[in-house]
């Protein structure tokens, strides 16, 4: 069973759609009792930071999510999901972020010159390291990304980057813990096929 | 690099695709369903659906359908089509839509982008905009093209983009229908104006058309047609591997 954490921001319907489509269980739901219950964590999220990361302290979910991590529970941030991971966020001010990720969540416009902003659209993966997540995917797989800020983190913690302007963490894992910039429920059979690996973790 | 998207464009009334009769190989040709399912797994790179209707009845319809289709399909989906307050922007995110497009509705209430885009963020809110040439100057036309609202089209976009539109599909009027061509001189226009992602729309007719479009504006992001590809005039593998082979960057 994979808890998705709810905390009032993004499209949770399609993530709960490609978990069933592939034939995964899973929860939407802010309850710490699911959530220690379940197996796996996914954390959502499309928006800004500052708000998501106060929503989820409102909710005491920084709290769990942090302890969840700490026993290995494979957890899957995905965009806002993932950067939230990550130690400290400069957009709009300066944030701090859950630690599970070591790096900081900087603006597009500072590396991609005069290209637009967000980086939207579909790209390709170009593989960093061997990942579990990659089971079932390829290198050069495209995948759909929507974003305006990215994670700066050390190459080791990298698993794929993905070319815009200049090469950009499009996943990322340190443990257990494993992050996305692009959408998985919305990058097609690449997308759920990286679902479906992740699902299969132990 | 990222790649020139392609996106086909389903305008659904009564829980029906209007302009599908013509399509083959599918046995429910004109559901909004099953040929999203299609397009989604024949390289379409995103949808776009179209509600064109009137009641609250058929509203009801039309979201029942974009939640079967978002249960399916895993590519990202947009939704048009009434969207006048920041409930309807709830109303069909919570029906599976990534992204919602405005259109009448951004100039009938100047405040709908500034607090969509708030609230979900720019990525989710797509300015659309209707373009004709009246006097040899680029207006604002609404209510389907019907109304001219005199308004400068190039200043209403870049003021869209400032309150917070993630995305601009610029329809040309002239051009629509016609199947001679994007309307270049309008798109350069726009994509030259803003720093947000652009999509053609209006003119499509043949698979040249679209290299034309990508050649002569190298950074306009992707292009929208509905007929060429429901009358199956373009496969978009097709599309696909010829923009490929004259070196234009897609997912195929």
């Amino acid at each position: 069973m994979i808890a998705i954490i709810d905390y009032g921001v993004g499209n949770l319907f399609s993530l709960k759609s490609s978990l069933d489509y592939i034939g995964v269980e899973s929860i939407i739901t802010n309850d710490k009792s699911e959530i220690l219950k379940a197996d796996k964590i996914i954390l959502p999220g499309v928006g800004a930071f500052r708000d998501a990361i106060k929503k989820l302290a409102d909710l005491g979910l920084d709290i769990v999510i942090k302890e969840e991590a700490n026993k290995n529970k494979p957890i899957l941030g995905i965009c806002l999901g993932m950067q939230l991971l990550f130690d400290v966020s400069y957009e709009f001010g300066i944030y701090k972020g859950l630690s599970l990720i070591p790096g900081e969540i900087k603006p597009l416009k500072d590396v991609t010159n005069s290209l637009k902003i967000p980086h939207m659209g579909w790209n390709k993966l170009i593989f960093n390291k061997n990942s579990s997540l990659f089971k079932y995917i390829k290198d050069g797989d495209y995948v759909y990304f929507v974003h305006s800020f990215y994670g700066k983190t050390n190459s080791e913690f990298v698993s794929s980057y993905t070319e815009y302007g200049t090469p950009l963490t499009a996943s990322c894992e340190y443990k257990n813990v494993y992050g996305t910039q692009f959408h998985p429920e919305k990058s097609g059979d690449a997308g759920l096929n990286i679902l479906k690996a992740f699902s299969e973790l132990e | 690099m990222i790649t020139k998207r392609i996106i086909p464009c389903l305008d659904v009334k009564n829980g029906r695709v209007v302009k599908g009769k013509n399509f083959t190989g599918l046995a429910d040709v004109d559901s909004p369903v099953k040929l999203a399912e299609y397009y989604s797994t024949n390289n379409a790179d995103e949808l776009v659906f179209y509600d064109i209707t009137a009641s609250s009845e058929e509203r009801k319809i039309f979201t029942n359908i974009l939640k079967e289709t978002a249960k399916k399909v895993f590519i990202p989906l947009t939704v048009g089509g009434g969207i006048e307050k920041v409930e309807d922007f709830d109303r069909v995110l919570k029906c599976g839509a990534d992204k919602v497009s405005v259109n009448s509705g951004a100039i009938k209430n100047k405040n709908l982008i500034k607090e969509a885009s708030r609230i979900y963020g720019s990525q989710c809110v797509v300015l659309s905009v209707d373009v004709k040439r009246v006097d040899g100057k680029f207006k604002v036309f609404s209510k389907g093209g019907r109304e001219n609202t005199d308004m400068d089209a190039i200043e209403w976009i870049k003021t869209c983009v400032n309150d917070g539109a993630g995305e601009v599909v610029v329809n040309s009027i002239d051009t629509d229908g016609v199947k001679k061509g994007f309307d270049i001189e309008l798109l350069k226009l726009v994509n030259a104006a803003v720093n947000v992602p652009v999509i053609a729309s209006g003119g499509a007719g043949s698979i040249e058309d679209f290299i034309n479009l990508y050649k002569e504006i190298p950074t306009i992001d992707a292009s929208l047609a509905a007929s060429i590809f429901h009358y199956k005039e373009i496969s978009i593998n097709d599309l696909k591997l010829r923009l490929k082979s004259e070196n234009i960057s897609v997912r195929i």
